[in-house]
């Protein structure tokens, strides 16, 4: 392969492959984490709680088409994405930046529109936007408007969430109902309606997040956005090099969703997601954790999918409604309609 | 399901012989792994998948001739979204794509038109590809263009037919199957007619099945039963779905536009009027017949070696008993077409049957 195609971006394999291939040796990556967490030479100590304080830093870009979809835009979308990395780590979000690119001919009042609804998904977070940068690119040189964000969340000491942490007998919990941020941009770029519609789900994971490490007993986190639950159940599956094992009838798909992916001849397991969360907890803790989950709105329908055991090694393993079994990938490719 | 399962047993019982039954279309293939069906079933009962996928039976000379058009100036290439990794000689659509060819991925043929509209000094082709299934859309494009007067709208037809297909299987003899599990969404276009031949010249028990897991069996049940009595039929087990009669107004449609040609099937090669080809009023719209495509450059049907795609898509061969196999050949660096659909045998058995992740 000599030219980067639109698979090298749909969170599946050729995009791992590419950044294991290129970006690693080039950075001398240690984690391949959303978040990266950064030691401080002289830890300051939490005002409160007295302990050391850790920084967690994540950046990101939105290039999503159409830039407004049922449900939200792409100015939400760009905050929330990077509240929800800094929180899967277990850092609370403090600041961010943004950088745009907006491209020649690009309407004023979408702007204006965009940035106010970043403004509200700040407020809704508790994060301030504290700098930015514009950048203009000719017409037809970019696709109406581009974002970064770039966050700084806190970790406070003791709070260590990673797939590391994962042991055999933990809970898979989802925190809610799959595919539908995928299928409501999908429905919009291709001029589809489904009735009820299909809205995105994005929303910050922050708060619920706070909710359960207060808890304790939550080992692992990932929100699963592009490549959907499949393949972020894959990621965390290879890298705690356990087995994840989860039931087809536990995991919760909207009508909608099933619907929308029949007609378009798509995997719900492969959709995308804004805001939902998988939670890998211990399994004493399970049924607390999901209750605290479901007392919040946006945990409601949040359900425990499977369990993880120590073998096959680095496999996802999905239980059929009729009780036979497959094994789950990640996204191989885009995910592309069928034609018959 | 455990009872339908149960009486699957009961039925291989009295058969008292190992029982081969083919899944036509490439749908059921996923369905079947997908679902978990095949691990219900006893040893004595194999499915094999068949030639039903049409992105899979696309010549590689197809996919050369897709892009040369592509390529040219003033050209919009509009394609369902299949077709774009079905590897050519060297490349595919996707990487002719990010080399600067106009290619776009439709949900739908019409939407091809919207583009038409908004690009008159331009070509719009639509690569129509499919079975039964997708020919009546492309029809219904060609309708509405003329209807609303569009005239950059053209086509490049490889569609192509199920029947004709399982005749060339079954008269060549290769293939020995006990019963077809016939696919669902082509038959809800021409209906069970068409496949009588299958009972009258081969004597082969055929179902017209559905795509959840108790369709399946049930569909698996009727076949058996059918051969335990030793009928013949073609029946219907999705009768929710698809008429005996089919959708009449959707083949007149397809009949009113193509004609059936001969046209060259992956793997397979050639297979007597098996294709659809634009009939001589409506030429206009053949992309062929008003761009020149230069096509010295192919000789013969350029399969990639070592591939059985061939093999596999008339049954003989299980995806996992290619050479190429997950080793060579993978849904990541596509050798042979069944690797590339989702729906081709080689990515389902690849991404179910556990020789993935």
């Amino acid at each position: 392969m000599d030219k980067i195609l639109l698979a090298h971006g749909s969170g599946g394999t050729a995009m791992h492959k590419l950044i294991r291939e290129y970006f690693v040796p080039e950075f001398d990556m240690k984690s391949l984490g959303d978040s990266a967490i950064v030691d401080l030479p002289d830890s300051p100590i939490h005002p409160f709680t007295h302990l050391p304080l850790k920084l967690a830093f994540t950046t990101d870009s939105y290039v999503v088409s159409p830039v407004f979809f049922p449900g939200g835009n792409i100015g939400e979308l760009a905050v929330y994405g990077t509240v929800n990395d800094l929180s899967m780590v277990g850092a609370k979000p403090l600041c961010m930046s943004t950088g745009l690119i907006l491209e020649e001919g690009f309407l004023m009042k979408d702007l204006k529109k965009i940035l106010a609804s970043m403004a509200d998904a700040a407020k809704r977070s508790g994060v301030k936007i504290i700098a930015g940068d514009t950048k203009v690119v000719n017409r037809g040189k970019g696709d109406g408007i581009f974002i970064n964000t770039s966050g700084i969340g806190i970790l406070e000491d003791g709070v260590n969430i990673s797939p590391s942490n994962i042991k055999s007998g933990d809970k898979i919990i989802v925190s809610g109902t799959i595919g539908n941020h995928g299928v409501a941009v999908m429905a919009e770029r291709n001029g589809l309606s489904f009735n009820p519609p299909v809205l995105s789900d994005t929303a910050p994971l922050n708060q619920m997040v706070e909710e359960i490490i207060g808890y304790g007993g939550v080992h692992a986190m990932r929100d699963p956005t592009r490549g959907g639950l499949a393949t972020t159940l894959k990621e965390m599956a290879l890298e705690s090099g356990l087995c994840f094992s989860i039931r087809e009838a536990s995991i919760p798909v909207p009508d909608g969703v099933r619907g929308a992916s029949e007609l378009l001849g798509i995997d719900p397991l492969y959709i995308a997601n804004e805001g939902i969360l998988i939670a890998v907890v211990r399994k004493d803790a399970a049924e607390s954790l999901l209750a605290i989950l479901r007392k919040n709105r946006l945990g409601k329908d949040a359900n425990i999918i499977g369990e993880v055991s120590e073998a096959p090694e680095g496999k996802v393993l999905l239980k059929t409604r009729i009780g036979g079994t497959r094994v789950i990938d990640m996204l191989s490719g885009e995910q592309l309609p069928r034609i018959c | 399901m455990s009872l339908a399962v149960e009486t699957l047993k009961n039925l291989l019982k009295q058969i008292g012989k190992p029982v081969k039954l083919m899944e036509v279309c490439g749908t059921h293939t996923v369905a079947i792994f997908r679902q978990g069906v095949r691990e219900l079933l006893p040893e004595e009962l194999s499915l094999i998948s068949g030639p039903g996928c049409p992105v899979c039976v696309t010549a590689v000379e197809d996919i050369e001739k897709a892009m040369e058009i592509a390529r040219k100036e003033n050209v919009i290439f509009t394609t369902f979204g299949d077709m774009m990794r079905v590897p050519g000689i060297k490349k595919n659509l996707s990487e002719a794509k990010a080399e600067g060819a106009d290619i776009r991925v439709l949900y739908s043929p019409i939407d091809a038109l919207k583009i038409a509209a908004e690009n008159k000094d331009k070509k719009i082709v639509f690569f129509a590809t499919g079975f039964e299934t997708t020919s009546p859309s492309v029809a219904a494009t060609l309708f509405e263009a003329d209807k609303r007067g569009i005239s950059n709208f053209y086509i490049y037809s490889v569609h192509k037919l199920v029947p004709p297909a399982l005749d060339a299987l079954l008269g060549s003899g290769e293939v020995k199957i006990d019963g077809f599990i016939l696919p669902g969404h082509v038959s809800t276009i021409i209906g069970s007619k068409p496949y009588n031949f299958i009972t009258e010249k081969y004597h082969k028990p055929s179902v017209i099945t559905g795509f959840e897991a108790g369709d399946i069996l049930q569909g698996i049940n009727m076949l058996l039963e059918q051969i335990a009595s030793n009928r013949a039929e073609v029946e219907i087990q999705y009768k929710k779905v698809v008429r005996e009669e089919g959708n009449p107004k959707a083949v007149a449609l397809i009949n009113e536009y193509f004609e059936p040609c001969d046209a060259y099937w992956r793997g397979i090669g050639t297979i007597p009027l098996s294709g659809l080809k634009l009939r001589e009023k409506y030429k206009h719209r053949d992309i062929n017949s008003v761009v020149k495509i230069e096509t010295s450059f192919i000789s013969g049907p350029q399969e990639p070696k070592g591939c059985s795609c061939g093999e596999i898509l008339k049954g003989i061969k299980t995806p996992d008993e290619c050479p190429l196999f997950a080793g060579v050949c993978t849904p990541e660096n596509p050798i042979g077409a069944c690797m590339v659909s989702t729906e081709g045998s080689c990515a389902a058995y690849y991404k179910y049957g556990g020789f993935s992740g």
